[in-house]
């Protein structure tokens, strides 16, 4: 069983973005940037399968700018085997991400493809779907719970209502929640290991993918703000203030 | 050219969320048809029917489709996609799990999560968790958006649109449905809810979020949410999630007790009418999102609260 798990290079999320003043976009020349807090679930639960004698290997793969290598070398630290870089000037929108990965995925032919269910930059929610209906493979999204079994999988997905468990066939799409796992973090000796283990670099353009954008930005702005109100000194004010003043009782 | 739109449901009942991806579908503009798919699913069907504005609706039923399983769900979107401009569905976890599929087999790039139609193939969309907001012009044949319901009022629901079977085929399935595990609850729904009081992680235990949040709630009729910290902790069940990655929700009054205000979470209530926080920290974040605030232990207030109301 062998599983090649997508990661994305994103602003790290204790960063608080700043939109640039003449709306062209966001400003994060100098921010910390880490692995998307989802990937890294998801790199931690196939690290956990090989661990129990599931997965045979594990395949840390992004597209992205050579910086991209840090994440990778993230990967490989926490206990990837190995780790594929497309490079690509700009990070592409999903939709030719999932094509970049479904070429990947042609290649490698994983039984498993795990991805985080939305990155926290642009919060699309769409690489894993599209990555899988590009391959015709089955899907589990927003998984909080797996149990591989032979040719088949179980997963347990967050939905809105609660729970839901499908079982799936292999190979499969699942893309991870946050209850899945609590993920690791690379230990030094291990960080140095990974500067050894093999990071192989390709050019998106060699894949021969368009991954020209389909969506025009005109503007980024800065949300309308709040600002904040009174502090009140008890229950009573409370009560008095919703019913009275805002209305809502 | 038309606009058909995704509706979420659960065969009996259709969502609210449905009534507001209709508004937009209707500020987009066009001929509106509704597709339902499931099982025994007329109960659906016929509120649908009702929604105004509504061309007709497209029933579609049979055993693969009776949990909208994405791989089937999304075979039969992109089979009816030719006779469609625009396809538009809730942002709900149905929404999110089929239509990037749909999308993908289109070649089209889907726009998430849109909180504002601008012009027909024109959005308005969140990033970075809120912090920004992106105005996205589409340059595909199609466009397929889904819509972010809190952003959105429901439509009215004077129609009576015809509802019309549509044949599916069968393709063997990729994925089966096991179970679900859902809690039936008599309190509103999160999402749509005009009142929510959400817990956080200065709860302590689930026997204290019981003992101390829900009595408020049914005193007020209110939904109740939680933090990531929260549930994570076991505290309250997943699907009580607010924030960038749990639920969106904007109601009249959004009560916060024992909750910082981290931008993940804000990130899913900052639209809301009121806000209110309790907190003992007189600098935690969420004051600077309050309309009204109490510094004080929720372990004083809340009682007092439920007495008062
Ligand atoms: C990728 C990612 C996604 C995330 N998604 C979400 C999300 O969707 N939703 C979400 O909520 N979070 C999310 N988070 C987590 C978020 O960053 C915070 O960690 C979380 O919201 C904190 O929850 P909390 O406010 O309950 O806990 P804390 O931050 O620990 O705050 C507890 C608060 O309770 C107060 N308090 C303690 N005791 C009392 C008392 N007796 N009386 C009154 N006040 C008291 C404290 O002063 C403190 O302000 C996400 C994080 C990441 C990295």
């Amino acid at each position: 069983m062998k599983i090649l798990v997508a990661i994305k290079r994103v602003v790290d999320h204790n960063v608080k973005i700043r939109v640039k003043s003449d709306g062209s976009g966001v400003d994060n020349s100098n921010a910390k940037m880490s692995m998307n807090p989802f990937d890294e679930i998801a790199l931690e639960e196939a690290i956990r399968l090989k661990e129990a004698g599931k997965a045979d290997e594990v395949v840390a793969v992004t597209v992205g700018g050579l910086a991209a290598q840090d994440v990778l070398r993230t990967a490989l630290a926490m206990g990837a085997d190995r780790a594929i870089l497309i490079k690509a000037d700009t990070i592409p929108e999903p939709l030719s991400v999932a094509k970049l990965l479904a070429a990947i995925a042609r290649s490698e032919t994983p039984d498993l493809m795990l991805f985080g269910k939305q990155a926290i930059d642009d919060d699309c929610n769409q690489t894993g779907q599209m990555t899988s209906a590009l391959l015709g493979w089955s899907q589990a999204t927003f998984v909080s719970h797996i149990v591989l079994d032979g040719d088949r999988a179980r997963a347990t997905r967050e939905v809105d209502g609660g729970l839901q468990v499908i079982e799936v066939t292999l190979p499969s799409i699942m893309t991870v929640d946050l209850r899945l796992n609590e993920p690791r973090y690379a230990s030094l000796p291990n960080i140095m290991k990974a500067k050894k283990k093999p990071l192989e670099e390709m050019n998106s353009a060699d894949l021969g993918i368009d991954i020209a954008p389909r969506l025009r930005v005109i503007a980024t702005e800065e949300p309308s703000g709040r600002k904040s109100g009174i502090t009140l000194s008890g229950m009573s004010e409370l009560i008095d203030k919703l019913k009275v003043e805002a209305g809502v009782l | 050219m038309a606009i058909l739109l995704f509706a979420d449901h659960d065969n009996d009942v259709l969502f609210d969320q449905t009534a507001r991806a209709m508004t937009a579908a209707l500020q987009i503009g066009g001929e509106i048809d509704v597709l339902i798919v499931g099982k025994n699913a007329q109960g659906a069907a016929q509120a649908a029917s009702h929604l105004t504005g509504v061309r007709k609706v497209l029933l579609a039923e049979g055993d693969a489709l009776e949990h909208r399983l994405a791989e089937a769900s999304a075979a039969l979107l992109v089979s009816l996609a030719p006779h469609y401009a625009t396809l538009v569905a809730p942002a709900t976890t149905s929404g999110k799990n089929i239509f990037p599929r749909v999308a993908a087999f289109l070649d089209v790039m889907q726009v998430s999560e849109i909180v504002e139609v601008v012009a027909p193939d024109t959005f308005k969309r969140p990033i970075y968790a809120g912090n920004a907001i992106q105005t996205v012009q589409v340059t595909d044949a199609k466009i397929i958006v889904t819509v972010r319901t809190a952003n959105f009022t429901p439509t009215a629901q004077d129609g009576h649109a015809p509802v019309e079977s549509i044949a599916i085929s069968d393709t063997p399935p990729l994925s089966t449905f096991v179970e679900n595990r859902f809690a039936s609850s008599d309190r509103p729904e999160l999402s749509s809810a005009r009142l929510v009081i959400s817990g956080g992680r200065a709860l302590g235990s689930e026997e204290n979020f019981r003992r101390l949040i829900l009595p408020v709630a049914d005193k007020l009729g209110a939904a109740v949410g939680a933090s990531r910290a929260a549930v994570d902790a076991g505290y309250a069940p997943n699907d009580w999630q607010v924030g960038q990655t749990g639920k969106i929700v904007a109601p009249d009054l959004y009560l916060a007790c024992g909750i910082s205000g981290a931008i993940q979470h804000l990130a899913g209530m900052k639209d809301s009418k009121v806000i209110v926080a309790i907190n003992k920290d007189a600098d935690a974040p969420i004051f600077q999102v309050a309309d009204y605030g109490v510094v004080g232990d929720i372990f004083d207030m809340l009682p007092e609260l439920e007495s008062k109301l």
